[in-house]
């Protein structure tokens, strides 16, 4: 019998090594010809050594090889003061204000929708399809326009951003709190109808706790919805700070190590977010009471 | 809904017409409407909600509804006059409330019925939504244009159509270099191989334990970032966007099928077992058809993340045509009339393949207890 640890993780790490193991093996041999060129054009003699340690430390590489992201996101992270405009921490924050505030408003806006929708049959009967509708519209086309108009109206800056990370967020939380509104049994239901319940009581006692694990639920996909919206909005407005300004700037300036930075850095942001989320879901279901 | 309530609100629609022939209705024109036509027009909407008030049943959605048509497309002939359009008077936006009102109640009255044969209840779920967004694409209209808002703000959806036929050309091209070229291409690549993935990591357990977690892993992660990266690896021309498709499309099936495939019960796999199944069999006739439920959900998640997946991969740098390309350049020249008649093809197309992935779910898992009902 072999220690749970080791069956639990060993084919994780594994997986891992694997990965970077090809991730090394594809940045030699994606690189290799941009190596060599440069080593022809200035006519040097080189050996497949001299090669293969080019490929691996170039300065602008086809594909950076994971030390050289590892370093780049180390130094633009240790190597400024916080909040200055080359650090990533800076550029990270940037980008979470605006998906905090976008899922916020985003759940809000869901919850308010799926309350109205489980109150009202006209609703959804007539709401419905259209909020499935409109997440079948590709909506981050919208971008450009929102940032267009909500610039002609003299909004700037932060709260575009988040008015289109809640536009792509508030559809998970709305189809969930619908579905965790109604899930409480007939049973239960017709149990708060015996004690003569008012809506408001049966929404606060019955339907809210049975919602719970839903909303948790449908938190933690829209907080990664809300969290590429912020990206993607800095993309087409030429945005100076934010994860998606610095890929927008790398992609220009063929700054490869510096798009592999920011894309760490979204993924550490991600993985965060819904740590956290996940850590107040513990928390509340201890406070329910489970176990 | 209660009748009282019913006729109550129809009166007040009919009011809201008596009102609209006694205030002016632009700022030039005195009293009434200009032209006798829509003058009779309007008075025949106010007669036929007198109508509905005074039978206030079920019926009274059919006067209703013939009323709300007479009434609106009044308003809309009054918009041509250009004395009207932009500085639209009080007893024009009277006849546009009285429109709403009664739309309002036909929707309540429409979504309340609820009638025993079951076709008609499905044409039912059709209308009920149907009307919904025809008042709203109708408010939307009669508001844009009534206030005269500026065209560069937001456009009255005639404006966005009337672009949308002129530019038919430009919006096929567009159509074809986004959608059939990239979406389609890296949909098929990477719902494909994350399926064969999953099939093989279903096989391989150790390679299950260790995909499953990397996999919800890279499923959260915000994954169009890669998009310059392909561009710079893959060229400015279709390729680079169906890889984007493909990397954002091949995470949600890897997960959505390796937890199909073991969907199957413990029952079905020891009946397998005793017909000495070996595994591709019971692969082709338990696992994959276990699984088809769960593939079809990947399947429609990612039928929306392709076409964002695309169109976001369009930013970074395209050929000269493509949706994306076509939004952010016409959005820098303020031709908001052509980002919206994009942003009406890109729905479409969005809702034409979602429409279509699930038909085929309807046909193929015909079975599964959500449509048995």
């Amino acid at each position: 019998m072999r220690h749970p640890w080791v069956e639990r993780y060993a084919p994780l790490a594994t997986t891992v090594l694997v990965l970077i193991a090809i991730w090394y093996i594809a940045a030699i041999a994606m690189n290799l010809s941009l190596v060599r060129d440069a080593f022809e054009r200035e006519e040097t003699a080189y050996t497949l050594t001299d090669l293969i340690s080019g490929t691996l430390s170039a300065e602008r590489p086809l594909l950076p090889a994971p030390h050289q992201v590892a370093a780049a996101v180390y130094d633009s992270v240790f190597g400024y003061p916080p909040l200055a405009p080359r650090s990533l921490v800076y550029h990270s924050l940037v980008t979470l204000t605006a998906t905090l505030l976008g899922f916020v408003l985003g759940a809000l806006l869901g919850i308010v929708l799926a309350l109205m929708i489980v109150h009202s049959r006209v609703l959804e009967r007539s709401l419905m399809p259209w909020i499935i509708c409109s997440q079948m519209v590709p909506i981050l086309a919208l971008a450009p326009i929102f940032i267009v108009v909500l610039g002609a109206l003299g909004l700037h800056g932060l709260l575009p951003k988040s008015i289109i990370s809640a536009y792509l967020c508030f559809f998970p939380i709305a189809i969930g709190m619908v579905k965790g509104f109604t899930s409480p049994e007939p049973l239960q239901v017709e149990l708060m109808r015996t004690w003569s319940a008012t809506p408001r009581q049966m929404l606060w006692k019955l339907r809210w706790p049975s919602a719970v694990p839903y909303l948790f639920a449908s938190l933690k996909v829209a907080i990664t919805i809300s969290l590429i919206g912020a990206i993607v909005a800095e993309l087409p407005t030429g945005a100076e700070a934010g994860i998606g300004a610095r890929l927008l700037a790398g992609s220009y300036y063929g700054q490869t190590i510096q798009i592999w930075a920011a894309l760490v850095a979204s993924a550490v942001l991600a993985s965060g977010l819904i740590g956290i989320v996940g850590l107040v879901e513990r928390g509340v279901a201890r406070r329910m009471g489970a176990h | 809904m209660d009748p009282r309530k019913l006729r109550l609100g129809f009166l007040f629609a009919a009011g809201a017409i008596v009102l609209a022939l006694l205030l002016p209705s632009g700022p030039r024109s005195p009293s009434l409407l200009p032209s006798p036509a829509i003058w009779q027009t309007t008075a025949c909407a106010g007669l036929l909600f007198l109508c509905a008030a005074w039978m206030a049943n079920a019926r009274a959605t059919a006067f209703g509804l013939a009323g709300i048509t007479l009434a609106g497309g009044a308003t809309l002939a009054m918009l041509r006059d250009p004395a009207i359009a932009g500085s639209a008077g009080t007893g024009f936006w009277m006849i546009v409330i009285a429109v709403w009102l009664a739309a309002a109640l036909c929707v309540v009255n429409l979504a309340a019925m609820r009638p025993l044969r079951t076709d008609r209840q499905n044409i039912l779920n059709i209308l009920v939504p149907l009307l919904f967004g025809a008042v709203v694409f109708y408010l939307w209209e009669v508001g844009v244009r009534g206030f005269g808002v500026p065209p560069v703000l937001l456009p009255s959806p005639s404006a966005a159509a009337a672009k949308f036929a002129s530019s038919l050309p430009t919006l096929c091209t567009d159509f074809v270099q986004t959608f059939v070229r990239g979406v389609l291409i890296g949909y098929a690549i990477g719902c494909g191989a994350g399926l064969l993935v999953a099939i093989l990591a279903h096989r391989y357990a150790f390679l299950g334990r260790g995909l499953l977690p990397l996999g919800n892993f890279f499923s959260a992660l915000p994954l169009v970032g890669i998009a310059p990266i392909m561009v710079m690896w893959f060229g400015f021309d279709w390729p680079s966007k169906a890889a984007v498709v493909a990397l954002v499309t091949f995470f949600p099936m890897l997960v959505n099928a390796l937890a199909g495939l073991s969907a199957s019960g413990h029952i079905e796999r020891d009946l397998m077992r005793s017909y000495a199944a070996n595994h591709s069999q019971s692969l082709s006739k338990l696992y994959l058809p276990a699984a088809m439920p769960f593939i079809f959900n990947a399947l429609k998640i990612n039928a929306t993340l392709a076409l964002i997946g695309a169109i976001v991969a369009e930013f970074f740098g395209t050929p000269t045509q493509g949706i994306g390309f076509r939004i952010s350049t016409e959005a820098g020249r303020m031709a908001i009339d052509m980002v919206w008649a994009e942003i009406a093809l890109a729905a479409l197309a969005g809702m034409g393949f979602y429409g279509l992935v699930a038909l085929a779910e309807r046909a193929t898992t015909f079975w599964h207890p959500s449509y048995r009902t």
